[in-house]
């Protein structure tokens, strides 16, 4: 290969592009910053703002409710992270059961079905509720009977059953040919799901699968309404007290940095698989 | 009249005009150095071996891809400036993609109606009308209402050629249209193909029929390691390649004569 200079028109070219980048970047900056600037003007500006200011965003009473948010905080994030590992296994589980061919498995598809309808019709609070009080009361032998096991179950049981929706959405989303292809190849239905089709169909679904764990991560607030002392609890506690809201926005600081690097690191994830799976293809 | 008419193109300017492009991705170059002229009503036909650049020239005549040096020129006006509009240029080009390309959630009306109703302005009846006259034409009036994945691949080739042709492009791109094909499909799309040439359709298309190519063509263009190694008449290239490498490239494509 020769060695290949630049023509003047393509060197024109590059200008060009340079400064219509350039001038892309200048509007998008001075568009970001007249938009913010008027929002927080018009905030800062408004009547009430030094009542809101003093309720809601006081420094004294974030510093002083702090510890015990974070304490608190603790136990959500311990639910989140029992909950989710248990919420993949029993909502892939639930999925396939649904997706099951075989005739001896209907009792098993209808008992699928029948869960799922079932517990995503019913409000996580009310099962938070209902299992919290009311399982310990049966004395079951064999399982904890602590308020934590308890509510920990409601949360597994009720989004196992919207994850596992997201899964089959995925597994129906693969093409018919791809089940075809490993027909073909003489691998059994299990193994076409096993090596085929759900590898598939879980990377199609993260995103979506994200969006219910960052909704898993705020919904672990609810233990709150059975007496769990998690963060929202303290807040409240600090709240009824005092007489200042601020406790409730640490509180939202905490879930937010909680759940924005999960996003980003499923985002990054997915440009890798996507690089790698569909490069040059347009 | 001499001076008043500086701005306008010449008569005899092409209708396309490549100059010089190159094209890499990444340290593969890809084009390098291809210059080619379109006379309106000419059919290219761009030959050569898989890789070697015909699909990525179409690509970057209908803008889908930058190039890195050069210049396009469409009716004389440099298409390749970053400041002119790529959707202006895209509605007078129409494109067929090997794979066919149609969208499976629209009925073969909707697929064909799309554009000329959401980019050219047309209103619906005219749109329909226009492409159901065009359905018809290619033998596809039974399959107006049906969606993409019930017909075979002949005849979603042919809705997919109709797609194109149904924003009245001034140039057609077609890339290897029937290389996805099986070989007594392939049949009824060149014959729309010819048909569409004899009518004075301006096209340029990359294919791996030779005989299509020797019969049908304006002009043949052998590509080799990107670049266009020799231009010429049909007669010309088929039967005596200048170069040794396009004759070998024809011995092995070509059934042997005789």
């Amino acid at each position: 290969m020769s060695a290949w200079t630049p023509s003047p028109r393509e060197l024109e070219r590059r200008a060009l592009r340079r400064r219509l980048r350039l001038r892309s970047i200048a509007i998008a900056t001075a568009a970001s910053l007249a938009f913010f600037v008027a929002v927080g003007a018009a905030l800062v500006t408004s009547p009430g703002w030094p009542t809101v200011k003093a309720t809601f965003f006081s420094v004294e009473d974030a510093k002083a409710s702090f510890p015990a948010i974070r304490d608190g905080f603790w136990l959500n994030v311990k639910l989140f992270l029992l909950a989710e590992p248990l919420i993949l296994i029993l909502a892939l589980g639930l999925a396939l059961a649904r997706q099951a061919r075989a005739a001896w498995l209907t009792p098993l598809r209808v008992l699928a079905v029948a869960y799922i309808d079932f517990f995503r019709g019913v409000p996580t609070i009310l099962l938070v509720l209902l299992l919290a009080f009311g399982m310990p009361a049966l004395g079951l032998q064999g399982v904890p009977n602590g308020l934590f096991f308890w509510a920990l179950m409601a949360l597994v049981i009720s989004y196992s059953a919207y994850v596992a929706e997201v899964f089959r959405a995925g597994i129906e989303s693969i093409h018919p040919s791809q089940l075809a292809s490993a027909d073909a190849l003489g691998l059994s239905r299990a193994q076409a799901m096993r090596f085929v089709i759900v590898p598939q169909a879980v990377r199609r679904v993260v995103p979506p699968l994200l969006n219910d764990f960052i909704s898993l991560t705020k919904d672990t607030a609810l233990v709150s309404s059975v007496a769990l002392f998690d963060a929202v609890f303290s807040a409240r506690d600090y709240t009824a007290y005092n007489f200042n809201f601020t406790p409730y926005v640490v509180v939202s600081l905490f879930f937010v940095v909680l759940t924005v690097p999960m996003a980003r690191g499923t985002d990054y994830l997915q440009r890798r698989a996507m690089r790698r799976e569909r490069a040059g293809a347009r | 009249m001499t001076g008043s008419g500086a701005d306008l193109p010449a008569a005899g300017t092409p209708l396309l005009e490549v100059l010089d492009v190159r094209k890499s991705y990444g340290e593969r170059l890809v084009l390098d150095d291809v210059s080619l002229r379109v006379q309106p009503h000419d059919v290219i036909c761009l030959i050569g071996s898989s890789g070697s650049g015909k699909s990525t020239l179409l690509r970057c005549l209908d803008l889908l891809e930058e190039i890195d040096d050069g210049v396009i020129r469409l009716d004389g006006r440099e298409i390749s400036d970053p400041l002119v509009d790529q959707r202006e240029v895209r509605g007078r080009i129409g494109m067929v993609f090997q794979a066919y390309n149609l969208f499976p959630h629209l009925s073969v009306l909707d697929n064909c109606t799309l554009a000329p109703r959401r980019v050219h302005g047309l209103s619906r009846p005219e749109a329909e009308e226009r492409a159901r006259d065009l359905l018809a034409t290619f033998g596809l009036v039974d399959h107006v209402d049906k969606h993409p994945d019930r017909l075979s691949g002949g005849q979603q080739q042919r809705v997919a050629l109709v797609r194109a042709l149904c924003t009245r492009p001034d140039l057609l791109l077609l890339d290897e249209i029937t290389a996805a094909l099986d070989p007594e499909l392939v049949g009824e799309v060149l014959t729309i193909v010819r048909d569409l040439a004899e009518r004075g359709t301006t096209m340029i298309l990359a294919t791996h029929e030779m005989s299509f190519a020797r019969e049908v063509a304006t002009s043949v263009c052998f590509l080799s390691e990107g670049r266009i190694l020799e231009q010429g008449p049909p007669a010309e290239i088929f039967s005596q390649p200048r170069e040794e490498r396009t004759r070998r490239f024809l011995r092995r494509v070509l059934p042997p004569s005789g």
